[in-house]
């Protein structure tokens, strides 16, 4: 195969000494069947070693490598080269996060958001073990199953410019994590996600964009559980403003 | 549970209202209003307006969607980022919507 | 929950300016979907202000409608025209992942409710026009 080059633009951040990221321009081998993070691994390993960032499985699971390629928040183990060759790739840290180190983001702030809404199955009252698991219908799962999907790799966040705008907004992931588990005929918890989800920097600061689930890599279609959610929380409202003394 | 009431969901749903009959009706009456009649493809005598049901429709037709402009431009300004002030702009949006109602009311009651 | 958290005086907090939406086309199309709320909003105050004029009598109603005709005003009403289509049919499609629709266990492909939106708009728009004919009388 000829040695055909490739011509990435990586944004480089040193803490307490740069006073804001910078592009450094990488001239790497070009494969046809790598993907920018296999673009990234070869600057580390052959090139940069000062080169910080998140990866592990490879096989877009995990979530741990998202960042921007080309301004557009990807999976950098799903961004392939041969997608973009000859053009020259940049790769910079997820949108809308604080940087902490070249292309690593400090994502405490979603993790946060995430715990907000408890995102695990609530019971009123846990069934004994001794009565056998919790029974679900092929039916019931599949109300759900799509929002499951999630592996917190926040492109969405980077992706929507509400949480750009606002930072206190809780954002495409949670909301829809939180969404996952109410419709779950298994979980009792929707009162108890309702004061989080229902409140103005929950899903009423969403203006329903879109770019959240354009740029999901697992198809979960965030948007669609923010709007659903809008739903449940107005049909909630009502019955708080018609029912206040809390009829369940 | 004490928790901290958002009317949002009142302008969400009136948003929503608003962005129905829009959805539907508004074009037709633009073909009609701005185009048809003003060019004289279809007369206009203004008999229809002497039908009460015909009030009550046009009432729906113009106020609702005046809602959805309301909460639709109050979170675009925002967006924006161009440092208008919420509440005053809040005001002016959903104020606006309000009198704008009491205004096409006041108006079909007296023609 | 264990583990360093990262020393906050040293972050880099990346600004959004007021042109973030002129970065990415689906965010100018987002922009011109709110956007069309305006023109939606000055054609009905526009249209509100057409039938005050039949409180002076049905002269001044006529008048308005025929200053309408002028080159300025079509040209506005072509601009809200299109507006209003395009808040239609991003409309029908924000509607079908909101309010998604079924038949049975099997929700009906996005596509296809927009398709139903749109043959009930023309039916409806149709409606309208037939009802504003026969009512002139």
């Amino acid at each position: 195969m000829a040695d055909k080059t490739i011509t990435l633009k990586v944004a480089r951040y040193r803490p307490g000494q740069d006073p804001a990221p910078t592009l450094q321009t990488y001239t790497i081998p070009y494969r046809q069947d790598w993907v920018v993070l296999d673009a990234l691994n070869h600057i580390k390993d052959q090139v940069d070693g000062t080169l910080s960032y998140r990866w592990s499985c490879r096989m877009g699971v995990c979530g741990s490598c998202g960042m921007m390629v080309n301004g557009v928040p990807k999976l950098t183990c799903a961004a392939f080269l041969r997608d973009y060759h000859p053009r020259e790739i940049r790769v910079e840290p997820l949108a809308n996060f604080p940087v902490i180190r070249d292309l690593v983001v400090d994502i405490t702030d979603f993790l946060d958001k995430l715990k907000r809404v408890k995102p695990w199955l609530i019971r009123k009252l846990e069934k004994p073990i001794a009565e056998g698991e919790y029974l679900q219908k092929p039916q019931e799962l599949e109300a759900y199953k799509q929002f499951t999907q999630c592996i917190n790799c926040m492109l969405c966040y980077s992706a929507c410019p509400v949480y750009g705008l606002e930072p206190e907004f809780l954002g495409p992931a949670a909301i829809a994590l939180g969404y996952r588990y109410n419709l779950d005929s298994r979980d009792q918890g929707r009162e108890e996600r309702q004061p989080v989800l229902g409140a103005h920097d929950g899903v009423w600061q969403c203006t329903f964009v879109g770019e959240c689930s354009e740029v999901c890599p697992k198809h979960v279609d965030p948007a669609a559980a923010i709007q659903r959610s809008k739903v449940e929380a107005a049909k909630d409202w009502v019955k708080a403003v018609l029912l206040p003394w809390g009829q369940r | 549970m004490a928790e901290k009431k958002t009317i949002e969901p009142l302008w969400w749903a009136l948003f929503s209202a608003g962005g129905v009959v829009a959805a539907f009706l508004v074009p037709i009456h633009i073909f009609i209003f701005g185009f048809a009649v003003p060019l004289g493809w279809l007369a206009d005598t203004g008999a229809i307006y002497r039908h009460v049901w015909v009030k009550l429709y046009l009432f729906v037709l113009i106020a609702l969607p005046l809602y959805h402009w309301a909460h639709r431009f109050y979170f675009t300004v925002n967006d924006m980022h161009l440092g208008v002030p919420r509440k005053p702009l809040a005001l002016l949006c959903y104020g606006g919507a309000v009198v704008g109602t009491l205004v096409t009311a006041w108006v079909l009651l007296r023609i | 929950m264990t583990g360093t958290r990262p020393d906050k005086s040293k972050l880099y907090y990346p600004k959004m300016t007021p042109t973030w939406w002129l970065k990415r086309p689906n965010y100018i199309l987002f922009m011109l979907r709110e956007f069309s709320s305006v023109f939606i909003a000055v054609f009905l105050v526009v249209f509100l202000i057409q039938i005050c004029q039949l409180t002076r009598g049905p002269e001044a109603y006529a008048d308005f409608s025929q200053r309408l005709g002028s080159p300025g005003w079509i040209t506005f009403h072509v601009v809200a025209l299109l507006f209003a289509l395009y808040h239609s049919i991003t409309w029908f499609y924000s509607s079908a992942i909101v309010l998604p629709m079924r038949i049975g266990e099997t929700e009906i492909p996005r596509n296809r409710v927009v398709a139903l939106n749109l043959a009930l708009l023309a039916v409806v728009s149709f409606v309208v026009l037939l009802l504003f004919i026969s009512l002139q009388g």
